[in-house]
């Protein structure tokens, strides 16, 4: 564990309402330290927990750009992103947003149908982590999954395609809205159910380990990533898949996008200990914190996650403060949720503070990021209109893709595949 | 305990001719030679076998005595000759270790994972030695945490290995239910057939010998319903070799059923590779007056009542169906139109078990050849006891089987 994350000095920064530790405002990669070995916890940390009664709600959380402020002021180049990468950044970020506004837009018309849950509020976490990745890198997420997939470069019209049922949707229609797949751009899927994608996202590191030292693969340092929310973070699978990953030092960063909200259920009425970081420790990993309403800080944290496990350091547990600015679907009216928490959150929105981050540091003109806006808006009109002149899927695509081979449908009773029965592919055979 | 087993299993090994079922066009060798030389050792077993028969139930202790006997017996003449006789002799276990290990020698992405399955070498042996032969990662011993390294198995099989996960017990396979359900099964088609999931998941199963209600269930009938996942089931040394090796190589996720009480039947196999097709029932013994399907250990349950019916005069077609999932529809159709006559004897539970499925698919596509309705013998609709005598109660004897195709053919 050399080279690992002082989790300890992360861990005092989102709950207290002083500034923030110095190392971090200095310095946001990660500074080496000792192993955790120790049952004893950080002595700063352990000094907090038992101040806090409700830390989500009494926490100051300093955005990023403040951070970046005083840096500058001391030493005036010196951002954490460069122009091209900040661009980059806020285009993801106003994609995801914009696409999210179109599909409640889309729901309420009455062209997709099922449960479709928005990302709205949580994009510099996506953004954060998913921009920092190769081709080659795996991305597991959960039922709320299209962001991830067009971060992860899976086109719009493809996921809005694959929303409105039709046949050019990433999965022909097959998935839907908590189905997003793209074998090309290595999205291993959402998964709707809680917690089941964590063991598919371990098993995709486990292969990057097997590639490299069982098939000799020098060259592959693939890493993925796993996204669940913070209701996850109480289900078992979430706990064996941390000390597996552990175990076998997988290449692999659990981000948790804590929400605060597993749909009703507020994270402090659910869970003995709400910083889900400090599980990371506990399994012999890093546990990170990150202001995740910030996508600059969700970005240096990534890097060094990400880093690690490419290295082959093994995996790191982070876990994002972020909030939904919508339900927890469209078919949720979100009527539990105190407004005031809901403007408090509404006031750090992630692309605002990346835009006046831009326009501050000079980056980028108010014109430049007009210009991507309407860009974006275009990119989501043009989704929504390929999808609507897409055709459905046809009926003879039923039966397809139920096995990978066909002949698992069995032997019919002419003694042929039953696959290969004319009837079959129109979709009227009876299998 | 384990020679008992070996006594039953192979006495009915012996007598079955695992020879029509295999796709000939993947064989190397014709397996028919093979397994005529071994018909005058069966001799002494048919004989144990009517011991079985005649004084069936209240001293099946003292008969299956009788038969590892004749097993013993049998074992020393059979190594006395087996210089000269093709192939080689190995017990079910061995034969899976073999395909297995023949797979992971043949394509390096083949890997195992589950609950000690390496140092241990398995908890009956399936993996032994295998560890040491291979490394660590490719027989992954996991902690026990059946859903999260079945998950594993998943998202390793989707980024291009080939997994074969071990139950360590098929029991045990309840707690990955969802990974099996929800990705192994609907991930190939929910992704729009981008990504495929071939992997292999087996283990121990069925009713042991009073190991109590939740280490003796039959999981094929909770799995058979999810879309998307192949089911077999071995019962001979052969078959546990060419399915292991079959479903390894197949795109499909594959459930492969073991049997607790067969893992010690013996029997000669081909030195030749081999595979057996997955989606084909094997034809066990030909006859003319009623079909009997059946697979797993009911194959030999089975076979022992199929020799008192023979004496009784009756001439039984006997179908290890063996794909559980598909049926092989084609080999059970034609079977159908031959006898007219149904039986099926199955260890799975009655409600909504393989045989209802059976049932239901025979009366839709064949019920015009049918001269009586279908039976249906299964294991009675409770929790195993532990028992001996409950237990013995609660699946399908063969005295019953006797029972029920003579009241078929009446």
């Amino acid at each position: 564990m050399s080279g690992a994350f002082s989790a300890a000095k992360f861990t005092t920064q989102p709950f207290l309402s002083t500034p923030l530790p110095p190392d971090l405002t200095t310095s946001p990669s990660i500074s080496p330290a000792p192993p955790h070995r120790s049952s004893d916890p950080p002595a700063n940390s352990a000094s907090f927990f038992f101040q806090i009664e409700s830390p989500r709600r009494s926490g100051t959380v300093v955005a990023v750009s403040d951070v970046v402020k005083e840096k500058k002021s001391k030493s005036t180049p010196n951002l954490l992103i460069t122009k091209e990468e900040g661009l980059v950044l806020y285009e993801d970020m106003v994609l995801g947003r914009a696409f999210e506004d179109m599909c409640a837009q889309m729901y309420y018309r009455g062209k997709m149908f099922g449960f479709v849950h928005l990302y709205n509020g949580q994009e510099a976490v996506s953004t954060g982590f998913i921009k920092l990745l190769k081709k080659e890198d795996s991305v597991v997420s959960t039922y709320r999954d299209h962001v991830h997939a067009l971060s992860k470069g899976v086109p719009a019209r493809a996921v809005m395609s694959e929303l409105f049922g039709k046949a050019t949707g990433c999965c022909r229609g097959q998935g839907g809205s908590m189905h997003m797949f793209s074998s090309e751009h290595n999205l291993l899927g959402g998964f709707a159910f809680i917690g089941e994608g964590i063991p598919v996202a371990t098993g995709a590191a486990f292969t990057s380990k097997y590639k490299r030292e069982v098939l000799k693969e020098a060259g592959c340092d693939h890493v993925t990533l796993a996204f669940f929310g913070d209701g996850t973070c109480n289900n078992g699978q979430f706990f064996e898949c941390l000390n597996m990953a552990a175990l076998w030092k997988l290449p692999i960063v659990f981000v948790v996008e804590n929400n605060l909200w597993a749909i009703g259920m507020s994270h402090l009425r659910a869970t003995s200990d709400p910083q889900i970081y400090k599980k990371g420790p506990a399994f012999g990993m890093p546990g990170i914190h990150v202001d995740g309403m910030d996508v600059l800080k969700v970005r240096e944290v990534a890097k060094e996650a990400i880093g690690r496990a490419r290295r082959g350091e093994g995996p790191t547990l982070v876990e994002c403060e972020t909030y939904r600015f919508r339900g927890h679907s469209l078919a949720d009216p979100d009527e539990l949720r105190d407004p005031a928490e809901k403007a408090h959150y509404a006031a750090r929105d992630p692309i605002t503070a990346l835009k006046k981050y831009l326009i501050e540091n000079s980056l980028a003109s108010e014109a430049e990021l007009k210009a991507i806006d309407k860009k974006i808006d275009e990119m989501v009109e043009d989704s929504v209109e390929f999808a609507d002149e897409s055709p459905p899927p046809p009926r003879s695509q039923l039966l397809e893709n139920v096995f990978a081979d066909p002949k698992g449908f069995g032997i019919g009773p002419d003694g042929r595949y039953r696959c290969e029965d004319p009837k079959f592919t129109e979709g009227t055979a009876h299998v | 305990m384990a020679a008992i087993f070996q006594g039953v299993g192979a006495a009915a090994a012996l007598s079955s001719t695992p020879s029509n079922s295999f796709n000939s066009k993947k064989l190397l060798f014709s397996p028919r030679r093979s397994f005529s030389v071994r018909k005058g050792a069966s001799v002494v077993v048919v004989r144990s076998d009517g011991n079985v028969n005649l004084d069936l139930n209240p001293r099946g202790r003292r008969a299956q005595q009788l038969i590892a006997n004749a097993v013993a017996t049998k074992a020393d003449s059979s190594a006395a000759s087996s210089s000269s006789k093709p192939g080689h002799e190995l017990l079910l276990f061995e034969a899976l270790r073999e395909g297995l290990e023949e797979e992971m020698e043949r394509d390096p992405c083949v890997c195992v994972m589950g609950e000690d399955v390496g140092h241990y070498g398995g908890s009956y042996k399936v993996t032994k030695g295998l560890a040491t032969k291979f490394g660590d990662l490719r027989v992954l011993d996991t902690p026990i945490a059946e859903n999260s390294f079945t998950g594993m198995g998943i998202g390793a099989a989707m980024t291009g290995l080939r997994p074969v996960v071990e139950g360590m017990n098929m029991g045990f396979l309840l707690l990955a239910f969802n990974q099996i359900s929800n990705n192994c099964g609907m991930l190939h088609y929910t992704s729009g057939g981008q990504f495929t999931i071939p992997i292999v998941i087996r283990g121990p199963g069925g009713v042991g010998r009073q190991l109590g209600a939740e280490h003796s269930q039959r999981l094929e009938s909770y799995f058979q319903s999810i879309p998307g996942i192949q089911m077999v089931a071995c019962s001979t040394p052969y078959n546990a070799k060419g399915l292991m090796k079959a479903a390894i190589r197949s795109e499909n996720p594959v459930i492969l059923f073991e049997h607790v009480l067969l893992y010690n039947l013996k029997e000669r196999i081909p030195d030749e590779d081999y595979i057996c097709n997955l989606e084909e029932a094997e034809m066990v013994r030909p006859g003319e007056h009623v079909t009997i399907l059946t697979y797993s250990r009911m194959r030999y349950h089975v076979m022992q009542a199929a020799k008192t019916l023979v004496n009784k005069g009756y001439d039984p077609e006997v179908i290890d169906i063996r794909s559980l999932k598909p049926f092989d529809l084609y080999t059970i159709g034609n079977s159908v139109k031959k006898t007219h006559r149904v039986l099926i004897v199955e260890e799975c539970m009655r409600t909504g078990g393989i045989g209802a499925s059976l049932t239901a698919a025979i009366n839709e596509n064949f019920l015009d050849y049918l001269d009586a309705p279908i039976m249906c013998l299964s294991s009675q609709d409770v929790p195993t006891p532990y028992a001996g005598t409950l237990e013995e109660w609660t699946v399908v004897q063969p005295a019953q089987i006797v029972t029920a195709v003579e009241q078929l053919c009446q």
